[in-house]
């Protein structure tokens, strides 16, 4: 069975633990998203898997096997890893059959990739005029050449226009569904809520979550309530002594999770509190990222503060 | 790293198309090419204005104990350059552009990687070598007055292992220039590296006490090196060790260079 299992991974670099403790696996016949900040260790993990960085302790297996083992890599595993690594004065087609020759692929399907990622045309420009959504195909290209089982994608979609988006979106669906097993990392859940089946979710180095999208959004507080009202002290002191979570929001209205929006009416009408504002609103994957991941970003813009720290999360 | 052991309980994939893919590569960048016939053009044309322009110009004590043979592949002395930057850049712009890991990805067993990339260009240093001190030489020659005291045939003493020599002294140096590239990994460092290797050790020598140049002069690399291609050496190329001797000094200094960058290679995450 093509796929890929982290066993206790672990990178140190100098006092930085990059990744820690990480175990995972990737099955075949879906698209496996691989999310997290920036820096939470997503590309050094897919360069472990890649045998290009050393673990400090752990391992990582493609298929059962150290990837190092590989005989003919890229006919079991294809990556992308860094699109805008290519050499300027090569072309597009050079650079993919110096690929496809080492591993002992046929110019033919050299052509063929090309013709699947829609740089045909421009085959035999040099890379160095490469727009970054060309050096993106490219390196699509490369992935695909040995028509592998396992394909790895890092941030593929990064400088891709809409249409691009699109079609990479599609691509990898089919891959999948013709039993392939698909890493794709990214940053952005907007993009992962719509391509990806599972969701391997990272925050400094660490795993947040291992999870199904459906899963991800039923664990949350899936539903809350807005609530604007110009006092909101005594609002949310009423709310917490009714055992809902309250929080503050940026642009200070209250955000009420645990009474319905009748609920929270009724008790401020009772208790003669003006409201200016109260709708419901259901949580949405990229709030519910965030939220997983708001304690581990390395860097993030001051956070709303919070009248009642949150009961139990 | 138990890696090591995996790798030698493998087979390897076929030498042929590892070599295969390395030769595609440095063929397929256009500063190559120029380099090489930089270097094809410099050595013929300074053999050619040294027989127009200098040889008529030596005096008769020059003529006397000059060296005709190193004189007419006194381009090598540039070309070298051209050479050694070749054999720097085919893995360190692996590095500077990130190739390197989209390159061991497609071959894990990075120590192959580094060894076709070794053979390529030493045989396109020796090829491209041998051809254009052929060339220089005989186009010197060529040029030379009928009968003049310079003139000398490939026949004679040393003559043939001087011009070949040329040839053989690029391709190590290409060498050296891959294992300094893929020990230090930046062209710029490498490049400067391989050519204060070669140039400031007889400069610096020039200001030494006079018996260092005799003693430590002939096995500094360049120097070392260049005794394959000089019939007559002079204080600073004169080892006693003889051509092959100097020239066997010069593949040392390659050969450290290369165990260097086959240990970085092996042992540094890409």
């Amino acid at each position: 069975m093509a796929m890929i299992v982290a066993d206790r991974l672990v990178k140190r670099y100098g006092p930085t633990l990059a990744v820690d403790d990480l175990s995972f696996t990737v099955p075949p016949g879906q698209v496996t998203g691989f999310l997290g900040p920036n820096g939470a260790g997503k590309s050094t993990t897919m360069r472990m898997i890649l045998g290009l960085d050393a673990p400090t302790s752990g391992s990582a297996t493609v298929n059962g096997q150290p990837y190092v083992s590989f005989r003919r890599p890229l006919r079991q595993v294809g990556a992308l890893l860094d699109a805008t690594a290519l050499h300027g004065g090569r072309t597009a087609f050079n650079h993919l059959r110096a690929l496809a020759w080492s591993n002992g692929i046929g110019t033919a399907r050299v052509r063929e990739v090309l013709d699947q990622v829609g740089l045909t045309s421009v085959a035999g420009q040099r890379a160095g005029g490469f727009s970054l959504g060309m050096a993106q195909r490219l390196g699509i290209a490369a992935a695909l050449l040995g028509d592998p089982p396992v394909l790895m994608f890092d941030e593929p979609v990064n400088g891709l226009d809409p249409e691009g988006v699109r079609w990479f979106r599609l691509l990898v669906k089919s891959l999948a569904a013709q039993g392939r097993t698909i890493l794709l990392s990214s940053h952005l859940m907007t993009e992962m809520a719509i391509t990806a089946d599972r969701l391997i979710i990272l925050g400094r180095g660490r795993l947040i979550a291992d999870t199904t999208i459906a899963d991800l959004l039923a664990s949350g507080p899936g539903v809350f309530v807005q609530l604007r009202t110009p006092e909101p002290d005594s609002a949310a002191a009423l709310l917490t002594a009714r055992d809902a979570i309250v929080t503050q929001l940026p642009d200070g209205a209250l955000k009420v999770t645990g009474l319905g929006r009748e609920a929270v009416g009724q008790l401020a009408a009772a208790n003669g509190i003006t409201v200016l504002e109260l709708s419901s609103h259901q949580t949405s994957l990229e709030q519910r990222y965030l939220e997983l991941t708001s304690d581990v970003v390395d860097y993030q813009t001051v956070a709303a503060p919070s009248i009642t720290a949150p009961a139990a999360n | 790293m138990d890696t090591a052991a995996t790798i030698r309980s493998q087979p390897l994939p076929p030498l042929t198309d590892i070599v295969g893919s390395e030769l595609l590569k440095i063929r397929s960048v256009r500063s190559t090419i120029w380099t090489l016939i930089a270097a094809v053009g410099f050595n013929i044309a300074l053999a050619a204005g040294s027989a127009l322009f200098i040889a008529g110009r030596l005096s008769p004590d020059q003529r006397g104990t000059i060296d005709a043979v190193r004189l007419s592949l006194a381009g090598l002395h540039l070309s070298q350059i051209a050479f050694a930057v070749l054999g720097v850049l085919v893995i360190s712009t692996e590095y500077t552009t990130g190739t390197i890991r989209t390159t061991l990805a497609a071959v894990p067993q990075r120590r192959t990687v580094l060894a076709a990339k070794a053979t390529v260009v030493a045989v396109i240093a020796l090829i491209v070598g041998i051809a254009s001190s052929f060339a220089a030489y005989l186009t010197f020659q060529a040029l030379l007055p009928d009968g003049d005291s310079m003139r000398s045939s490939l026949a004679d003493p040393g003559v043939a292992r001087a011009v070949t020599g040329g040839g053989l002294y690029v391709a190590v140096l290409g060498l050296l220039g891959v294992g300094l590239g893929a020990a230090m990994r930046s062209s710029a460092g490498a490049i400067s590296t391989v050519l204060g290797l070669l140039f400031v050790p007889p400069i610096l020598l020039t200001l030494m006490p006079h018996d260092w140049q005799t003693t430590v002069g002939p096995y500094v690399p360049m120097n070392a090196g260049s005794q394959i291609f000089i019939i007559r050496p002079d204080a600073m190329t004169d080892s006693g060790l003889g051509p092959w001797g100097g020239f066997g000094v010069f593949c040392v200094y390659a050969a450290i260079a290369l165990i260097a960058g086959f240990t970085v290679i092996r042992r540094r995450d890409a």
